[in-house]
């Protein structure tokens, strides 16, 4: 039998169907590859316990011939997505503990349609990062390397572990979270598809909150049609959360027709930055005469308020973030220092479990919200916000989707940029924009740097229209023949 | 706006983040240096903009005023660093 573990989803799922192999076979499968795989460091909890009995279960729902539309596929779960018993830590110290007493609705939909769950998956803490570097439980290694290099990369971040597992043929696909690009820019330098669906469309209850005017989950795989068959399963309306469509969802895998003839694809002319490497800039300009020579149209489109998204970003973030983390306090759940009085313990026990770059953003969001600054920053923040919105609607009066690079760089080594917080935000200038004015945007693997890192291409598209993102992306997948694989080092070390 | 020593502490107290005291002036350094760069969004005509609530066209929406959920306090308390009885215990903060 082929190795269960390089399968894409779409077709472990058909091999389910034709009882090829069972659930509890796949899941095995899987497992082995995770234990193999912990110098990687993609995951916070393992829970094989737990996706076997998952696994059993799904085969007997096989054998009743009532299958759902994950049956038995095994998942990486981002340690950001409440799940009932198991310890949530979004990575951070202050959650010590924490065993959540009920499940996220975008996972308790995945159990519904038969998937099985093989553990955790690492990432920043809270969610702050796009290196995997601050998780309290240690970075994420890429499973990727630089051609006859042995030096360590981060694998993206916010959802590191959940790039690295799925780039390393750990689980079939991941959860993730974006809330500046965090699926996306891991997704794009990991080698793998990673869709940030539009800001409502998958329910964010039972997700641990960063920003919640950003931040939405999406799915994360090794193709295009193993993240429209998991977004359709994760997405949904959801009476728990407010701010979720109350709208159809379609069947995105009848979206993957391929066929751009006359799609009209807008290339933003701002975000030809200086200093971005040439290999990114000859990458796009690919892209797109891969899409004209296959009947599209290339328009040239501004979105002039582009160079500011990423400072009104660190204004806009921080804040929500600090409003959001305000419940860690040693008093319900998680991490408690004692105190001289009730002030003390909560001082102590917040410096204690936030991490040094959860610190500076809550002090940061807490500044901009103080008296006297919240109009300088915050209202002028979101006055901006409004302008990179329109940026996009005037654009997508011309266009049906945007084609762009998906990070300025390839994969760096550990602790390259983790002493300069700014250098480290600017991995997120390609894909945060997106996130500020709430669209679908989607990141495929499309080509790889001298040094033999992958390298990724966005495109966006209007709001609650993923249809079009996937079908512009499964062209790109198909005409990019993206096939690279990391070589499987970490098996040695393990 | 620059954010000195008192500031930092300030902020800090009002986020209930206890910071050393030699850790005050390199924060209030990384503060500033941040500050410093979103600064830049003053260069931006905001004049006649109104400041963005919702990302995607929505009326909020409401249902009846009613008990939906609930009675498994247990469930509740199960990670609380301390409990009593049911209630959270905190130290004393009523002399």
């Amino acid at each position: 039998m082929t190795d269960l573990t390089s399968l894409s989803l779409a077709e472990a799922r058909d091999g389910i169907r034709a009882r090829a192999f069972s659930a509890v076979e796949l899941t095995q499968a899987h497992l082995r590859s995770m234990e193999a795989a912990r110098a990687l460091n993609a995951f916070i909890t393992e829970t094989p316990q737990h996706a076997l009995a998952m696994a059993r279960e799904a085969d007997g729902r096989v054998a009743e011939g009532n299958l759902g539309a994950l049956e038995g596929l095994p998942l990486g779960i981002k340690d950001l997505f409440c799940t009932r018993g198991v310890l949530t830590t979004a990575a951070s110290h202050i959650l010590h503990g924490f065993k959540p007493p009920y499940e996220s609705t975008v996972t308790a939909n995945l159990w519904r349609a038969g998937a099985v769950m093989l553990g955790k998956l690492n990432l920043d803490e809270f969610a702050m990062g796009s290196s995997n570097e601050t998780s309290y439980y240690g970075p994420v290694l890429s499973p990727w390397r630089r051609r006859g290099s042995n030096v360590d990369l981060v694998p993206g971040g916010s959802s590191g572990g959940s790039a690295a597992a799925v780039a390393a043929e750990l689980c079939l696909g991941a959860t993730g979270t974006d809330t500046g690009g965090s699926i996306r820019q891991p997704a794009a330098v990991a080698g793998i598809c990673g869709i940030k669906p539009t800001y409502g469309r998958v329910s964010r209850w039972g997700i641990v909150a960063f920003a919640s005017s950003l931040d939405q989950a999406g799915p994360m795989a090794r193709t295009v049609k193993d993240c429209a068959i998991l977004l359709k399963a994760m997405a949904g309306h959801d009476p728990k959360d407010s701010t979720c469509a109350n709208i159809g969802v379609p069947d995105y895998e009848k979206a993957l027709t391929r066929d751009v003839r006359g799609l009209r694809v807008g290339i933003p002319r701002e975000y030809r930055i200086d200093g971005t490497p040439v290999e990114i800039d000859a990458l796009w300009a690919r892209g797109a005469q891969w899409l004209r020579d296959a009947g599209a149209e290339i328009i040239e489109v501004s979105l002039p308020h582009t160079q500011y998204a990423l400072a009104a970003y660190y204004i806009v973030a921080p804040a929500e973030a600090s409003s959001n983390l305000a419940r860690y306090d040693g008093v319900r759940f998680g991490l408690r220092e004692a105190g001289s009085d009730i002030t003390d313990m909560y001082e102590k026990t917040r410096a204690a479990g936030f991490g040094r770059e959860v610190q500076r953003r809550i002090l940061i969001g807490t500044y901009v919200l103080s008296a006297g600054y919240y109009d300088a920053y915050y209202l002028k923040a979101q006055r901006v916000r409004s302008l990179i919105k329109r940026d996009f609607e005037q654009a997508f009066e011309k266009v049906d989707v945007l084609l762009t690079p998906t990070a300025p760089g390839p994969a760096f080594g550990i602790g390259e940029k983790s002493d300069d917080p700014i250098s480290m935000y600017l991995n997120d200038v390609f894909t945060v924009t997106v996130n500020l004015a709430g669209l679908p945007g989607m990141s495929v693997p499309a080509g790889l740097s001298a040094e033999g890192l992958p390298l990724g291409l966005q495109v966006i598209g209007r709001p609650f229209d993923e249809e079009t993102v996937l079908r512009t992306c499964s062209f790109l997948e198909e005409a990019a023949a993206f096939k690279a694989k990391p070589e499987a080092w970490w098996r040695a070390v393990a | 706006m620059s954010v000195d020593k008192d500031t930092v502490m300030r902020v800090a107290r009002l986020a209930r983040i206890a910071i050393p005291e030699d850790r005050v002036l390199p924060m209030a350094e990384e503060l500033n240096r941040i500050l410093a760069w979103v600064e830049q969004l003053n260069s931006v005509d905001t004049s006649g903009v109104e400041p963005l609530t919702s990302v995607v066209k929505m009326d909020l929406k409401r249902r009846a005023d009613k008990v939906t959920d609930g009675g498994y306090a247990g469930d509740l308390m199960a990670n609380a660093p301390l409990s009593e009885d049911n209630f959270f215990a905190v130290p004393k903060v009523v002399e």
